[in-house]
């Protein structure tokens, strides 16, 4: 069975324009080669910090943005490949939902036509079989009925995340990308959305990208986990092996500043010093060298690729003596 | 003797539909060296009643309290030419947004030699030495270059440093700390922590610290209150609270950590929401959604019981080892 999502090599790069009126126009490398397959029913968790290349990713796998290079295939096809119809056609099987429910709805639309528009746009129905879709859907994510004839501003940031969620589903996608979908909401909220997430998941096989930054969250939801640090893959592989040894330095880190919710279990963790360099003069060879404590000469000359070790994708040139630590 | 007493503290709101509370019945002490948690889901409230502390709410908001008292002296009698004596030099306050918290216009070296002068009424060259001190104190490096830089020339993380050093440029008695890590990345977040619990150990001041994280409690306070929809419902010490907490919103708002249920198929939730200003129950504010609540929840709202650090807002407390009285 072919992936129901596949990335191959997938790089983005910006031009950004260069400071004063004759500065040189740099690169900004957003993604740099990143690789990913992902089957129906599975959840794979992209982590990483702000400006890691985490959401551009994520605007690759939605066809939002074309790929600088690399292919990008759903169920097995690869829509820059195709044109108009085929390609609206696969669009349909991708759809996302986005970390800011008081941003992304329309506020001047009503509940049901925003969970509507998709069907409006794809597909041709009377009225009354979309109102009966977008109420089925409504009931699905834990709304009622008569939700549908209300407008955003009346509800609270966790239901509007759910009408989120009914208007990514209407279509009955194959993949379903969540950039941050449970960061700007309460803890009690927050498990709601991720029960109803998990849920629809199942009930409709779901192939999910869950993109975050909250490892206690990824922990709970994904069967894979890639971590990102700069626009790079740094490790990547099965989560359970992955967050029970964490082999890259900056996993490790990452980890490790997650704070623990037992004060019993407070502890000298593994600190990162210093901030993130910027993406568009990234450190050279690898791009973490500038805060990594197994730092040697060697790695601010050459970069490290990513390679099997340890059961999972790791690139660190040091990656036996970090796993010892 | 405690540095800041605050007896049955509640501001209420004139607005457009009537009066709406949004703190009722707040208890706390803090004596020097201690480090208070506020948690709390949005609108609780957390913020509003250190906000009333400070003197920084509108005027449509009425202040009521017993005892609110800093130092000895009172806080809600005080005028406003001796408020300003004491905000800004014994207790100080930092805010969520660093980026938003400091001026565009001015330099940072201004901003942090305003206090300065204002306060302890420094000459230009000892404000320049004791800002410089100031931000190696928090970690900045190359400070002296720092001072010529405006805000956007500083990430987040460092934002916020600059923030913490306006804070404790006359060092404070009191720091209260308003969600101060929100904002922030990870592995910058527990940087952040870290700088302020030892700032709080190495000067001896007290620390409050008003968050929604309960990792950030469970790593660094010694005292916490859980706050729901305005009420204080729970004061314990911070082992006790994570071990055996006693009201059934705190005990659920833990069972809802995804880090707390690992073995389970789904996340334990909180069904519902919190009641808004026009759908307050009578009794217990909790009890719509409180799956112990029993008949007399719904008559009347309980008391805040206990004394001092261990305080419970509940007529039918979790017992662990089987409910009930």
């Amino acid at each position: 069975m072919s992936a129901a999502i596949e990335g191959r090599d997938l790089k983005r790069y910006y031009t950004v324009k260069g400071s004063g009126f004759f500065g040189k126009p740099s690169t900004l490398k957003a993604v740099d080669g990143a690789s990913f397959s992902l089957e129906s029913g599975k959840t794979l968790a992209i982590v990483g910090e702000s400006g890691c290349g985490k959401s551009t990713l994520a605007r690759l796998a939605t066809m939002i943005e074309k790929p600088t290079s690399g292919n990008i295939f759903i169920s097995g096809t690869d829509p820059h490949a195709n044109a108009g119809a085929e390609k609206s056609r696969l669009r349909q099987d991708v759809q996302m939902i986005f970390q800011d429910p008081y941003g992304s709805l329309n506020p001047r639309k009503k509940v049901g036509t925003i969970v509507e528009e998709p069907v409006v746009i794809n597909r041709n129905l009377p009225a009354a079989e979309r109102r009966e879709l977008a109420e089925v859907m409504l009931s699905k994510v834990g709304l009622r009925p008569e939700h549908y004839d209300r407008y955003p501003h009346m509800f609270s940031g966790g239901q509007r995340q759910r009408i989120a969620i009914a208007r990514a589903l209407v279509l009955q996608p194959k993949i379903l990308i969540a950039d941050e979908p449970v960061s700007a909401l309460d803890i009690s909220i927050q498990a709601q959305v991720l029960n109803i997430l998990m849920d629809l998941q199942e009930e409709m096989n779901l192939a999910l990208v869950f993109i975050s930054h909250d490892l206690s969250v990824v922990r709970r939801i994904a069967d894979q986990i890639m971590v990102m640090y700069l626009g790079r893959v740094v490790e990547q592989g099965d989560a359970k092996t992955i967050f029970a040894n964490p082999c890259h330095p900056y996993t490790q880190a990452l980890l490790g500043a997650t704070p623990a919710v037992d004060p019993k279990l407070r502890r000298e963790r593994v600190k990162l010093t210093g901030e993130l360099p910027s993406p568009l003069n990234p450190p050279a060879g690898c791009a973490f060298h500038t805060r990594c404590r197994f730092v040697q000469d060697f790695c601010s000359t050459t970069a490290p690729g990513l390679e099997m070790k340890f059961e999972r994708q790791v690139a660190c040139h040091y990656a036996e003596v970090a796993m010892k630590s | 003797m405690s540095l800041l007493e605050i007896r049955n503290l509640s501001v209420d709101f004139q607005t457009v539909s009537g009066s709406f509370r949004a703190v009722d019945g707040v208890n706390l002490d803090i004596r020097e060296t201690d480090i208070l948690a506020i948690v709390g889901e949005s609108g609780s409230g957390k913020s509003v009643s250190m906000l009333a502390v400070m003197g920084l709410l509108p005027w449509t908001a009425k202040i009521t309290a017993d005892i609110m008292e800093f130092e000895g002296r009172d806080l809600l009698t005080i005028s406003s030419r001796e408020r300003r004596k004491i905000i800004g030099q014994d207790i100080s306050m930092i805010f969520q947004e660093p980026m938003s918290s400091l001026n565009p216009c001015f330099t940072v070296g201004f901003q942090i030699g305003e206090t300065l002068k204002e306060h302890l009424g420094m000459d230009r060259n000892a404000r320049k030495i004791r800002s410089i001190e100031l931000l190696e104190l928090v970690g900045i490096p190359a400070p002296e270059e720092r001072l010529k830089a405006f805000p956007h020339q500083l990430s987040g993380g460092m934002s916020q440093r600059v923030m913490i050093a306006m804070a404790i440029a006359c060092s404070p008695k009191l720091l209260i700390a308003d969600e101060p890590t929100t904002a922030l990345d990870v592995t910058i977040q527990a940087q952040i922590i870290d700088l302020l619990v030892s700032l709080q150990n190495d000067k001896g001041m007290a620390l409050v610290l008003i968050t929604h994280d309960m990792g950030v409690v469970a790593e660094t306070a010694k005292q916490v209150i859980v706050m729901y929809a305005g009420q204080q419902v729970e004061q314990q010490e911070v082992e006790g609270l994570f071990s055996t907490p006693r009201h059934p919103y705190t005990n659920a708002l833990l069972n809802a950590l995804p880090e707390r249920s690992l073995g389970l198929d789904r996340l334990p939730t909180i069904e519902g929401v919190v009641p808004g200003a026009g759908d307050r129950p009578n009794g217990c504010l909790f009890s719509p959604r409180c799956e112990f609540a029993q008949d007399d929840c719904e008559a009347q709202i309980p008391p805040l019981v206990g004394t001092g650090t261990n305080t419970l807002r509940c007529f039918h407390p979790v017992d662990h080892g089987g409910h009930g009285e």
